[in-house]
């Protein structure tokens, strides 16, 4: 593994989607359409300044683990993967490579996200505006990290596809946004607590308020820290020099 | 022994359930084209992944210049085409070669001159997506011959390609071969044999003549290199002492895995098919 590997790889993946302008301007303005939309629809009502910073938790991390999962499994496809570990590559350039790009790109979507919801939306953000990017970050690298391993145990675009809906629905389900986990069934709490995206949630609905300190976000943080953590470690097995 | 760019040792390869490679010894000398001949499925892009070393073994040895294959240092002296165009759809042509020639540690003015050496320069900005399935394989040769390794990997370089390009692509093969690179290129044309300084003639999974263009045509009577490969075939089924090519012999070491039954239809429908109003 050598920086040099890691840069070029991390810039190779932004100029391809830099040479795709149709998902560039998808990847920026439909989290900004769906928020215009969440808060029009509770118009008049408290509930957008509780689902608002949620829905800026969903964005970079539903974004980024499809686009990871179709893009890797675009290069075991292609044969790329294949061409690449012939070569001086890393495998943890090529992780890492990835994880750097769409870290980049997360930042980039965050703040467009950001701006809108505060500027247009009238979200208010009592906490660290810093803080929120750094939630946000977070997030992406954990779409990410989870998205590179789904991409692993898919044959083909269509199976890839389905892992979205069978690894981020329940995580969307028990993070807390349509109930207070408190309130969910024990088993279902239980679960809920130790999912990740509960834990952004959880940050991000803290930076809005302002109401707990900086290490009870930082602690929700390097939760999901183990989490991308393992799902790297995992998923870096499962991209094998040698196959069958 | 160093003269040697490859030599497999009791290869054996298994893909899922089925043997693909069961004890292939080979020996291909450096600095030369040889050509690795062969029908679909018969193991040859199978070998050339031992080779390179992405492929997992199941017995045996693969040695590249004396190194176990797959080796880190091998990496910087083996290029790899494999048989899709293995590039990025979504990028240029240049961007394409840029990535690989910083991951193959390859000097930045390598790119212009594998872009001019594969004639692609009118083509060098133009998204990979546009380009045609010939110009495309030859992006995909010149990301192979970034930082000029010494052992060219092709997998199946000329397939679907007319025979203007095909002899371009042979042309660029001949001028590296000349520079001193070894060249192992596969391919399922038999014409293309007459191109090659060696040949080696896969079926099976299984070596079944290791010999030159010449003595091929020679050996076996026949006026193209396609009927070579069928006479070859036919004198391979009928047993082994009929076997041509210096290692034809050791078939009868694994003969158990085609049943007699089997040998004798085979040996019939040629027959019938001799016999026929071709």
């Amino acid at each position: 593994m050598t920086p040099m590997r890691t840069l070029a790889t991390a810039g190779r993946v932004l100029l391809q989607i830099r040479n795709d302008p149709r998902t560039i301007a998808l990847l920026l303005v439909v989290p900004s359409l769906l928020i215009g939309l969440v808060a029009w629809i509770f118009d008049e009502t408290e509930v957008f300044a509780t689902i608002g910073p949620a829905m800026l938790a969903l964005f970079p991390f539903i974004v980024m683990f499809l686009v990871t999962s179709i893009s890797t499994l675009r290069e075991r496809r292609s044969g790329t993967l294949e061409r690449l570990l012939s070569m001086p590559l890393g495998r943890g350039d090529f992780i890492l490579g990835y994880t750097l790009a769409f870290g980049i790109l997360a930042v980039v979507q965050t703040a467009v996200a950001v701006a809108y919801a505060t500027l247009v939306c009238g979200l208010e953000i009592e906490g660290s505006v810093w803080m929120l990017f750094v939630v946000a970050i977070a997030d992406a690298l954990l779409g990410t990290s989870l998205g590179l391993l789904a991409s692993a145990f898919a044959r083909t675009e269509f199976q890839v596809v389905q892992f979205m809906p069978a690894l981020v629905f329940p995580q969307i389900l028990l993070g807390g946004i349509f109930l207070p986990r408190d309130q969910l069934p024990e088993v279902l709490e239980t679960i809920g607590d130790w999912l990740p995206l509960s834990h952004a949630i959880d940050a991000l609905t803290a930076v809005a308020s302002g109401d707990e300190d900086s290490s009870y976000i930082l602690l929700r943080i390097l939760f999901i820290g183990w989490w991308i953590l393992a799902a790297i470690i995992i998923g870096s097995l499962t991209l094998r020099r040698r196959t069958q | 022994m160093m003269n040697n760019a490859i030599e497999t040792r009791g290869l054996r390869i298994y893909r899922g359930r089925t043997t693909v490679i069961d004890g292939l010894d080979l020996t291909v000398p450096g600095g030369a084209i040889v050509g690795l001949l062969g029908p679909s499925g018969s193991g040859k892009t199978t070998l050339m992944r031992a080779v390179v070393g992405v492929q997992i073994l199941a017995g045996g040895s693969v040695n590249v210049f004396g190194q176990s294959a797959g080796s880190a240092s091998l990496r910087h002296r083996v290029g790899y085409m494999t048989q899709r165009a293995s590039i990025y759809d979504d990028l240029s042509v240049r961007q394409n070669l840029r990535y690989f020639a910083r991951v193959q540690g390859a000097p930045r003015s390598d790119v212009e001159r594998v872009i001019d050496r594969t004639d692609l320069s009118g083509q060098a900005d133009r998204l990979a997506r546009s380009l045609s399935g010939g110009q495309a394989s030859r992006v995909s040769l010149a990301a192979a011959m970034l930082g000029s390794p010494d052992l060219l990997v092709l997998d199946e370089p000329t397939v679907g390609l007319d025979p203007v390009l095909r002899g371009d692509l042979w042309a660029i093969f001949r001028r590296l071969a000349e520079e001193g690179t070894t060249l192992l290129v596969s391919s399922h044309v038999m014409d293309e044999a007459t191109r090659c300084d060696r040949l080696l003639l896969m079926r099976e999974g299984d070596l079944i003549a290791d010999t030159t263009p010449e003595q091929l045509l020679t050996t076996t009577g026949a006026d193209t290199a396609e009927d070579a490969f069928l006479r070859i075939i036919e004198t391979d089924d009928a047993g082994p002492n009929h076997s041509i090519g210096g290692r034809g012999g050791r078939r009868a070491s694994r003969s158990g895995r085609l049943s007699p039954t089997r040998l004798l239809a085979v040996g019939k429908g040629r027959v019938q098919r001799k016999k026929g109003p071709q």
